[in-house]
């Protein structure tokens, strides 16, 4: 049996980390960063975080160096991290899956809603080491729910805000902001991470315009390994039949 | 010199070649199903089903832990009523690429087997598995059924009794004959035999100080499941008349070769999803074909058993 035959990625174990730091984003999502690194890991590629007794949960990697995860406080393992301190330890497998492309010299368009933009800021990151210009939307329901944007901004970063409710940015639905940045200009890449609520209408607008986008889809998943089917999509998710969150994805390219 | 026939004859059953997914892995949907029908297996098995709905186990329920992989995924699955619904669609999504759906069954007591058969017969499988070997819900059923001769063949003659679909009981390897095992299920009525289930084992965090696993065991399949595989499905076939589908470990073409010459008709692939993706399983395929033509094997059934003689 020769490896070279095997083209998938190797989780392996799960690996102790540290919680090194921890940033409060507001009252139920903070950044946890860890004393070590994943090297090689891509934006959009994801972890399973593991605490004992508490569980193991899929987490986009937020960061590299050193690794970062977002948590937010929506349920038993979530809490079990948000309570986490200093100097705890926390097991990742991984990474895991399919993450961004890249292309150098692009200019690219992110697009995130949410809680769902954990990777996004590491992305843009990436980016603009690769010399792409880069325009950046963020939605939620409301200010209190838009995270990150200090993070954006600190970066120089093109940030257009909206929210439902019009507390902070433009009022409308991060596709609403979508199409305004895009309008009137050549853009090469679209890159959109959040509920399947959106992702489906952001494929729908990049189609519309004629300009590729990679989307970075959300499931329950179980195994992680591409073997329990618990992350199959939907049908009308827009992705082909029999998608597999945790072993096509999470990031879907649409050209 | 035309190319090898790779179809082959399994029971009354004709698939266009002897990769058939096995139970448990991507066997949850009729996409899924069809998407390895699609990238070129010969056959599927649904993901067990039992007369009720099961969530089964917590996470963690996966790891590769190296050699293999090790899973207690809990035999999760929408019960019976529901499973019957997916086999029939199933069954209509892949017919016209003449790929049989094989359904796979079991329940927490002999009778529940038979009740679980009948219910799922309604959906006309080509053939039903008969789950009596899954090693991750002892804590609930007890020993598995595998376990003993007397047991197995119960829930054979259970299954045999309350369904007119032939019926290819699956054995575990933990046990000290599989061979007298097979013989027994056969003698109760078995149309085939399937060998073997995962290998119960355990994995263990030295810096947590635990096993990983949140049922703390599980079933070892891949790589390091391969040669214990074959030395049961050896054994099976010197035992038994009746054919076999081996599975365990395979994940090449030349695995796919290894188990027929250990005696199998049919060979299930399933960790080999992770190791080559969905689209490895058809790889598989190709590369059993590739292996033929190589070694001028005209036939299936010219290799099979070959190791045993």
């Amino acid at each position: 049996m020769s490896d070279h035959l095997f083209h998938h990625h190797t989780s392996g174990l799960p690996k102790a980390f540290s919680v090194n730091k921890i940033t409060r984003h507001n009252e139920r999502a903070i950044s946890i960063f860890l004393d070590g690194s994943l090297p090689g890991t891509q934006p959009g590629q994801f972890v399973m975080a593991w605490l004992p007794e508490a569980g193991e949960k899929p987490y986009s990697v937020a960061g590299l160096d050193p690794i970062r995860l977002m948590v937010v406080d929506v349920g038993p393992f979530s809490h079990a991290l948000y309570n986490l301190n200093e100097g705890d330890r926390l097991w990742l497998r991984g990474p895991l899956g399919h993450g961004f492309e890249i292309q150098p010299e692009q200019h690219a368009v992110i697009a995130g809603g949410g809680f769902g933009i954990a990777p996004l800021y590491y992305l843009a990151m990436e980016l603009l080491k690769n010399r792409c210009k880069v325009q950046v939307v963020l939605g939620a329901r409301s200010a209190g729910d838009i995270i990150m944007a200090d993070e954006f901004n600190r970066a120089g970063i093109d940030l257009l805000v909206t929210t439902n409710d019009a507390s902070l940015g433009m009022q409308g639905l991060v596709t609403d902001g979508l199409k305004k940045v895009m309008a009137g200009q050549k853009v090469d890449m679209v890159y959109a991470c959040g509920p399947s609520a959106m992702l489906t209408p952001v494929a729908q607008i990049c189609r519309n315009a004629g300009v590729p986008c990679q989307l970075s889809w959300e499931a329950m998943m179980r195994c992680g390994m591409g073997l329990c089917g618990s992350c199959e999509l939907e049908e009308g998710s827009g992705e082909p039949a029999g998608w597999l969150v945790c072993l096509d994805g999470p990031v879907a390219r649409h050209d | 010199m035309p190319g090898p026939d790779l179809s082959c004859e399994f029971l009354n059953l004709h698939f266009r070649n002897p990769i058939v997914l096995c139970s448990g892995v991507i066997g949850t949907s009729v996409n899924l199903l069809s998407r390895a029908a699609e990238v070129g297996v010969g056959g599927v098995i649904a993901k067990s089903c039992s007369l009720m709905p099961r969530a089964g186990h917590p996470n963690p329920v996966t790891i590769d832990w190296g050699g293999g992989i090790i899973n207690a995924i809990g035999l999760t699955n929408p019960g019976a009523e529901t499973e019957v619904h997916m086999l029939k669609e199933a069954r209509e999504a892949l017919e016209p690429a003449g790929v049989p759906v094989i359904a796979s069954i079991f329940g927490g007591t002999v009778e529940e087997y038979g009740e679980v058969a009948r219910v799922i017969s309604r959906a006309t499988p080509h053939l039903i598995e008969v789950n009596i070997s899954c090693p991750n819900v002892a804590d609930e059923f007890g020993t598995p059924f595998s376990g003993s001769c007397e047991s197995a063949a119960e829930v054979t003659a259970a299954v045999k009794n309350a369904t007119t679909i032939p019926v290819s009981v699956k054995l575990a390897p933990n046990v000290p004959s599989i061979g007298r095992i097979a013989a027994a299920v056969v003698e109760a009525g078995a149309d085939a035999i399937t060998a073997i289930n995962t290998m119960p084992g355990m994995v263990i965090d030295a810096e947590a100080a635990r096993p990983v696993l949140a049922n703390k065991t599980g079933g070892i399949s891949g790589k390091a499941l391969k040669p214990i595989a074959l030395r049961c499905v050896s054994e099976i076939a010197r035992a038994v008349k009746v054919p076999i589908i081996g599975t365990g470990g395979i994940t090449t073409g030349r695995d796919a070769v290894e188990m027929i010459m250990a005696g199998a008709t049919l060979v299930g692939v399933g960790t080999a999803v992770w190791y080559r993706g969905v689209e490895g399983l058809g790889e598989i395929v190709r590369e059993l074909e590739a292996f033929m033509r190589k070694e001028r094997y005209t036939r299936i059934e010219d290799m099979r058993g070959l190791a045993n003689q």
